[in-house]
């Protein structure tokens, strides 16, 4: 049986005028129903863009230039652009990062519920659709959905407004939802509340989630499977709990140094040395090695590749973990 | 200097030329027509303005290739017997000055009211914004030719000719500053949350150091983009005035009043003193708009619309 | 809503204030009153006694309230050519400048929402590029020069089309039309292109790069990842916002056409407002101008403020708050 999704090897370009950048290499994860997967990286880690390739919606001048998305058994890349029409919005969703921004806002919130699912089964009625509009904005816990209907997105606060945007990724009842910083943009105050929202309904729904966002700690939280993207490359995934308490990529083991409680006794933040390179740049060998304090000979002239570190769930794209494979041995 | 030349050598903006054919052409265009401008005394045949050159017996001469030509008249003579190339010649001088003219008057008044403006807020910026709005509703062209249109008719059509070039600059000028101020404006409002101009202000320079020496810089891309938009409207202001008659007198044309003289002689088939300045007022107007657009499209300046 | 009605016409109510402080500046200082009434063979005595007789020695402040009084009662003094009303003038001279400008609004917004909505969406297309081109040409040509050319192509060389004048017009209750007759159709061809000719490739670059603009935004990705047919995103989701944008942009280039009018109606001899005006110039015709400056002033006001009502209604952001 296939999984619900499954990322193989995918290479995403943009084509410039200056000649193609590779946003990411060799991205591969799998997802299964009611999984929680989180995608964790600095921005321009490759993560939104991973996001976006799934429902085939990458921006120009981005394409997909190898790897296959299979959903379900079935190629993302390889079928029309109506077929997957009908997939995107429908069977996978996606919920975006800011709130303000994603509501059309001469559209009321009834017409924007509801042309997704006309969009989707034109046999239905107005009537049925406005049903279901109603029966989902209760699920998100707005108050007297009924009036709400008839309203403009700026008549709603960032948080209510994150709520109907996840109302609307869960009306068609999709499969997979995926949420690219879903509560960044919005008030410290709420993020939790949102987030929770987003996690209880994936999970009462049966849905497979993808989380994209650079906050470890919320990921800590809510999925159960990571993984770390640097530079355009996975370079550690596993479950969330383990790679969290036991990190081997020297820059997930940063990443977690740097977390307000990995800070423990000292009285000030850690922090990874130096930025991560633009995708136009980026070194020879391991992307990570001009900032690893671990950095080897080998690191600056070969690149490590995604491997199983022994006695554990997790891979990791770094030599060290090889070393000790060898060491053992 | 040649550090400059060098640094603009590896811009983006150079290379986006070079690749560019019809920013190349146009360029070359504006500058034969620019140098041509410049050096009309040494290009033009005649002296339009000498009135030994004005002869009614060579009048409505037609060009030198079709029948009746006169090989002394390359492109014919106009209504009042002048050689039309000569005077095409000095009419895009006058025309270039003024449209220049005007956008330096312009440039200097928007400038200035937009970054006062969009630095102090408040009161005053609403007031001058105000002020924009009112006056743009109503377009510059208008503004322009009601306020040339009243002076012509207080002090009288003849003396009228003797101020026209710094008269026209000066209403075409002021009619046009809110698009400055207005682009300044939007750009001082986005500099302004930048943390340099924090960084400067806590230094403890006064607004004026931070309008003109910090923000002032950094707003230069977009009025770069507008000055070349605004000279082709300016030359074309000052066509359109003159073609009503109320800009340059015939005695000195401007390419618009050459066109507007050439008007009534295209019914009896003298077409080139009206086709001849209207052709090259349209490659003036449209190698700047080109550029300005290639200008656009490179530096991707907001630019205020309406 | 209400509220924002209300602060729209003070708003108005202020321009046209300021406008008439310019058209009484004009009035003071542009012919002269006296002459216009009597004619230059009056003694310097007499002249000076009809000046105190018609106020014209009073303080500025005083003669500035009765000029706006007379305004408001549509009384801005005789044309002292036409020897009537200049309000009458105007009014008579009106549908001509409105049938002009009407048929060119019609042929602009017909041709440039297609065109501008088609080169945004396929913004590397042929069509598109040639469009683009067409249109950076078409604003570099001036509107006079479009309307000469057209006069001697159609008109000199091939004769198919009237060069000037309005044609055969009817008359309904005082308003002459030309849109009755074929030779008025005729007539108003050549004029109404040429004004066209400058509005056209305005609005199709505005609507093209509004539209580009907000095919980019994130609601209309957003749209698209609901999975909408592109129709439902192109037409509903990044039209309707577009139209706000044109909408406001549409009546301020109102204005711009105004101007434009002039020169359209100078040189196919189009007996509208614009060519009334240039003729006022010509002859010093004070209390025409000064009419026909009050006239475009409040057309143009008025314009702009039902633009705004209407821009408000439409915008869902500014019926509830009633601010911009």
């Amino acid at each position: 049986m296939s999984s619900l999704l499954e990322v193989k090897d995918l290479v995403i370009k943009f084509g410039l005028r200056t000649g193609d950048v590779t946003a990411t290499t060799g991205v591969s994860f799998t997802i299964e129903k009611g999984e929680k997967l989180g995608l964790v990286g600095e921005s321009g880690a490759g993560k939104s863009v991973t996001g976006f390739s799934i429902i085939v919606l990458i921006s120009k001048p981005g394409y997909v230039a190898d790897g296959h998305i299979l959903f379900k058994g079935t190629d993302l890349t390889k079928i029309s652009s109506e077929e997957m029409r009908n997939i995107r919005g429908n069977r996978i969703s996606m919920i975006f990062q800011d709130p303000m921004m994603t509501l059309n806002p001469v559209l009321t919130i009834g017409t924007q519920m509801t042309e997704t699912l006309l969009a989707h089964n034109p046999k239905m009625s107005m009537k049925e659709a406005s049903e279901i509009a109603l029966e989902k904005l209760r699920k998100v816990h707005i108050p007297s959905p009924e009036k709400r209907l008839e309203q403009y997105p700026h008549e709603f606060s960032g948080g209510m407004r994150q709520r109907i945007i996840i109302a609307i990724a869960l009306i068609t009842d999709p499969e997979i939802i995926i949420a690219d910083e879903p509560t960044t943009a919005l008030d410290v105050t709420i993020q939790a509340e949102i987030m929770d929202l987003i996690s209880e309904l994936c999970e009462t729904e049966d849905m497979g989630f993808i989380l994209i966002t650079h906050d470890l700690a919320v990921v800590a939280s809510v999925t159960e499977n990571i993984a770390v993207m640097y530079a355009g490359r996975i370079v550690e995934k596993g479950r969330t709990r383990d790679v969290i308490d036991n990190p081997q990529h020297p820059y997930t083991k940063g990443l977690i140094k740097a977390l307000p409680e990995g800070a423990k006794g000292s009285n000030r933040l850690n922090q990874i040395k130096g930025m991560m390179p633009t995708l136009t740049n980026i070194p020879d060998g391991c992307a990570f090695n001009p900032r690893c304090p671990y950095v080897m000979d080998i690191c600056k002239t070969d690149e490590p590749s995604l491997i199983q570190v022994k006695g554990m769930d997790t891979q990791a794209a770094c030599f060290l973990c090889k070393e000790e494979v060898f060491t053992n041995e | 200097m040649s550090r400059h030349i060098d640094n603009f050598k590896q811009s983006y903006l150079w290379y986006a030329f070079k690749r560019d054919k019809v920013a190349i052409a146009s360029m070359i265009v504006l500058c034969i027509l620019v140098f041509t401008a410049v050096f009309a005394p040494l290009i033009a045949t005649y002296n339009p303005y000498d009135p030994i050159n004005t002869d009614v017996m060579n009048s409505e001469i037609p060009p030198l290739w079709m029948e009746g030509g006169d090989s002394a008249f390359l492109m014919g003579t106009d209504a009042q017997g002048r050689d039309l190339f000569s005077t095409m010649v000095y009419g895009m001088r006058i025309s270039l000055l003024i449209g220049v003219g005007a956008v330096v008057l312009q440039s200097v008044i928007g400038i200035t009211i937009g970054l006062i403006s969009g630095y102090f807020g408040g009161k005053l910026d609403s007031f001058f914004m105000r002020m924009a709005d009112v006056q743009l509703s109503f377009s510059y062209l208008m503004v322009a030719i009601f306020f040339t249109a009243i002076l012509q008719a207080a002090v009288g059509v003849g003396r009228f000719g003797e101020i026209a070039i710094p008269f026209l600059i000066l209403v075409i000028g002021f009619s046009q500053w809110p698009q400055y101020a207005r682009t300044v404006r939007a750009s001082v409002l986005a500099e302004k949350k930048k943390e340099y101009v924090e960084a400067a202000r806590v230094t403890g320079f006064g607004a004026g150091r931070i309008m003109w020496g910090h923000i002032f810089p950094n707003t230069l891309s977009p009025i770069l983009v507008l000055s070349t938009i605004q000279v082709a409207n300016a030359v074309m202001s000052e066509a359109a005035l003159s073609f009503l008659g109320l800009g340059m007198p015939i005695s000195r044309p401007s390419l618009g009043s050459l066109i507007n003289s050439g008007f009534e002689y295209i019914f009896s088939g003298a077409w080139w003193i009206t086709i001849f300045p209207g052709v090259l007022l349209v490659v003036l107007i449209l190698s700047i708009n080109l550029l300005g657009d290639f200008l656009r499209d490179v530096l991707n300046p907001k630019l205020y619309k309406g | 809503m209400f509220a924002f009605i209300i602060r729209r016409f003070i708003q108005a109510a202020l321009v046209i204030v300021i406008i008439s402080i310019i058209a009484f500046a004009i009035k003071q200082n542009v012919g002269d009153p006296v002459r216009a009434i009597t004619g230059i063979s009056v003694s310097a005595a007499e002249r000076e006694a009809m000046r105190d007789q018609l106020g014209l020695n009073d303080p500025v402040f005083i003669q500035y309230l009765r000029f706006s009084k007379d305004a408001l009662h549509g009384d801005f003094g005789n044309s002292f050519f036409y020897k009537k009303p200049a309000v009458d003038v105007i009014l008579s001279k009106a549908p001509a400048t409105i049938e002009l400008v009407f048929v060119t609004s019609l042929i602009v917004i017909g041709l440039s929402i297609p065109l501008g909505v088609y080169s945004a969406i396929y913004p590397k297309n042929l069509f598109s590029r040639f469009l683009m081109g067409a249109s950076i040409v078409g604003v570099s040509i001036p509107v006079f020069l479009i309307a000469i050319m057209m006069i001697y192509l159609f008109s000199i060389k091939l004769g198919w089309l009237p060069s000037f004048g309005r044609g055969e017009l009817v008359s309904i209750g005082g308003w002459d039309t030309g849109m009755l007759t074929l030779d008025g159709w005729l007539h108003l061809i050549m004029p109404s292109v040429a004004l066209s000719s400058i509005m056209l490739p305005l609005f199709i670059r505005l609507i093209r790069s509004e539209m580009m603009e907000i095919l980019e935004s994130e609601y209309v990705k957003f749209a698209w990842a609901k999975g909408l047919t592109k129709h439902r995103v192109w037409f509903v989701h990044a039209f309707k916002n577009t139209l706000l944008t044109v909408i406001t942009v549409g009546g301020v280039q109102l204005g711009i056409t105004i101007a434009f009018t002039i020169l359209t109606e100078t040189v196919f001899q189009w007996q509208g407002l614009g060519f009334l005006f240039m003729e006022a110039v010509e002859r010093a015709d004070a209390s025409l101008l000064v009419a026909y400056l009050m006239f475009v002033g409040i057309v143009m006001v008025g314009v702009n403020t039902i633009v705004d009502i209407i821009y408000g209604m439409v915008n869902p952001t500014v019926r509830i708050t009633g601010v911009k």
